[in-house]
């Protein structure tokens, strides 16, 4: 009997150190990940004198000069980058829906082609793409546009979206379609009424992740774009002068930068999880 | 109100392999309950959905009510069905789930409720559940959920694909009576597909057994046991199963434990005609009479299951061959390892081709 309690004891005390190994553990690299976030948020909060000291400094007195500084002239920077995002992110879930529906719903023949047609689109480094692209801007006018912005960042999520997506669709039981069909729901209806419902949390992490990923775009904006287009990653290099202290402009640039994503992720935090691991369990 | 036809009704799969359904010929009545049986593969579910509308026709034709609605897209068929997932649409209430396809239809609204709430009392769903969402609610609410979708559209034909197997097994009784008594009722020609030969017994005016994509034979419940029409249909048909064994034919009769058993004379003239020198036998376990010592074959007990009201007795007959299963009456059944002797009436005896599995006449 003592026995059994004391194995019964020891049994809870391995399971126990065994969860807070973990638990120590997950902290451990959620710490790593922050710092540099903290740093950057910190930093921001100093002025330019205390930003750069080593070992950097965690006791100080914050100031909001440098968001003062930072935030003028961020304007145009900041409408270029809600509207390129926004209008991409829109345009990618009106073309993506579709093309997943005749992916995985009904499959168009050779939809296997299809499919790897588009992530092929991705295996290419940008880069190598960025000559063709730049002339064939320039001679269609769009240099330096926030339509042509709309239009790369559509194109560059496009792939990843039509692939997200179907794989949700593919998720939606095909009796509930049948029984859809039955029911005497046309494909509109079939769309709207049953498929729709189904995958909107995977809808809303696909449109978050295409969200970032536009917001965050630099290497397109800084080679196609100058001022009446320019977004706000190019505001951020942008903010590196010459010569001088820079370190807390830039950061405090950076938080400003980075807060609508944060935002975004916040309130979408539910369905991105269980968008992103709809079809981790059947 | 409807009858139901299948006319050499066909679907191949991929080409070159066998149909998954055979040039099935089916009448079925107007009002009819029609229960399609057999076992996983035999093609029930694919001639289901053929009726459908959901699986092409590759051959022959399926009738509604003397219409050929071989080409009929299935909203227009008139049918409504039931899933075996149930297949309620998640993001909609149980009302919502149940009007959809009067909505579709585009029925106004009053008189779509007015039939959503008949269906409900119909089915004794609580009309609380009818704002619930299909996760909210209980196994045995869901089927009943989509047993009220279907009866809302008052349709020519129910069809109904194995709606029971996801409840446990005393609600699966339950609901198998009720889903009966309630198509009595309504009197509209229902299509039931089932694994189960006891809910297809139970259930059916007539029932299909199917093997392979190939109707074996279509027959009232009563007329499937007493006189099935191949092996096949002997063994799948009863619970426990037929008893089957080949045995040598002799003169006047076959060997089975330790006996001759005497044959009728059209079987033996059947079996000589077709050159046979064994054939199988088919005895139901309830066609086993225990008698004290004196019965005919000879077997000693290997397990006894009690029952309750009957006991069932495996038992290895004399000479061999696969153990036999004999209902008895549950009170004093032999135990195990005992002797036991058991009297078989002629009549009940089954004979069938040992190569083609068909019934030699008797």
């Amino acid at each position: 009997m003592t026995a059994t309690t004391a194995r019964r004891r020891s049994r809870g005390l391995r399971q126990w150190s065994g969860q807070a190994g973990w638990t120590v553990l997950a902290w451990a690299v959620a710490i790593v990940f922050f710092i540099p976030v903290l740093w950057m948020v910190l930093t921001a909060f100093k002025p330019e004198s205390a930003a750069e000291t080593w070992p950097p400094k965690f006791i100080f007195t914050p100031t909001l000069s440098e968001f003062r500084l930072a935030v003028t002239g961020m304007g145009p920077f900041l409408t270029h980058s809600i509207i390129a995002t926004l209008g991409s992110t829109i345009l990618v879930l009106l073309l993506a829906v579709p093309a997943a529906y005749a992916l995985s719903v009904r499959p168009v023949k050779h939809w296997r082609d299809g499919l790897f047609f588009f992530i092929s689109t991705k295996m290419l480094p940008i880069v190598a793409a960025i000559g063709p692209l730049y002339v064939i801007a320039l001679h269609a006018h769009l240099l330096d546009s926030i339509l042509l912005m709309i239009i790369l960042y559509t194109a560059m999520n496009l792939p990843l979206a039509i692939w997200m997506i179907r794989s949700f669709m593919l998720e939606v039981p095909g009796e509930l379609l049948e029984a859809a069909r039955l029911d005497g729901a046309g494909r509109i209806r079939e769309m709207g009424s049953v498929i729709m419902p189904i995958i909107s949390p995977g809808l809303v992490s696909t449109a978050l992740i295409c969200v970032i990923f536009a917001w965050n775009e630099l290497f397109l904006a800084i080679n196609l774009t100058v001022t009446n287009a320019a977004t706000l990653p190019m505001f951020l290099i942008s903010s590196v002068p010459q010569e001088g202290l820079f370190i807390a402009h830039l950061c405090a640039a950076a938080t400003i930068a980075s807060i609508p994503v944060v935002i975004v992720g916040w309130i979408a935090q539910r369905s991105l999880v269980r968008g992103l691991s709809m079809g981790a369990i059947k | 109100m409807a009858s139901v036809k299948y006319v050499s009704a066909t679907r191949v799969f991929t080409k070159g392999a066998p149909p998954a359904v055979d040039a099935l010929d089916l009448d079925i009545q107007d009002g009819e309950f029609m229960v399609l049986v057999g076992p996983s593969g035999s093609g029930k579910t694919t001639a289901l959905r053929m009726l459908a509308g959901l699986e092409p026709i590759d051959d022959g034709r399926v009738e509604i009510g003397d219409r050929d609605v071989s080409d009929v897209p299935p909203k227009d068929r008139d049918i409504a069905m039931v899933f075996q997932n149930y297949a309620l649409y998640p993001q909609k209430t149980v009302a919502e789930n149940m009007g959809f396809a009067l909505k579709m239809q585009r029925v106004p609204k009053a008189e779509r409720d007015r039939r959503v709430r008949e269906a409900a009392r119909l089915l004794d769903l609580d009309e609380q559940l009818l704002d619930r969402r299909p996760r909210q609610l209980s196994g045995g609410q869901r089927q009943r959920v989509a047993m009220g979708r279907a009866i809302v559209r008052e349709p020519k034909v129910f069809l109904m694909d194995e709606p029971l197997s996801n409840l446990d097994a005393k609600l699966r009784v339950q609901t198998r009576s009720q889903i009966a008594e309630l198509q009595r009722r309504l009197g509209i020609t229902t299509v039931y597909v089932t694994h189960d030969q006891v809910e297809a017994m139970t259930m059916g005016n007539r029932v299909a057994v199917l093997r392979d994509g190939v109707l074996q034979q279509c027959a009232t419940p009563r007329q499937l046991y007493d006189n099935p029409v191949n092996q096949f249909v002997a063994g799948f048909i009863g619970s426990p199963a037929m008893n089957l064994q080949t045995v040598p034919l002799t003169d006047g009769g076959a060997q089975l434990g330790g006996t001759i058993l005497p044959l009728p004379a059209a079987t033996r003239a059947a079996a000589s005609q077709a050159g046979l020198s064994e054939l199988v036998l088919g005895i139901r376990p309830e066609h086993l009479h225990v008698a004290d010592g004196s019965g005919e074959l000879r077997g000693e007990v290997l397990l006894v299951e009690e029952l309750g009201a009957d006991a069932l007795l495996h038992v290895r007959l004399a000479g061999g061959g696969d153990p036999v299963v004999a209902r008895t009456e549950g009170r004093k059944p032999p135990a195990q390892g005992q002797p036991v002797t058991f009297h078989v009436q002629p009549d009940d005896v089954f004979a069938f081709h040992p190569q083609t599995g068909s019934r030699l006449a008797g």
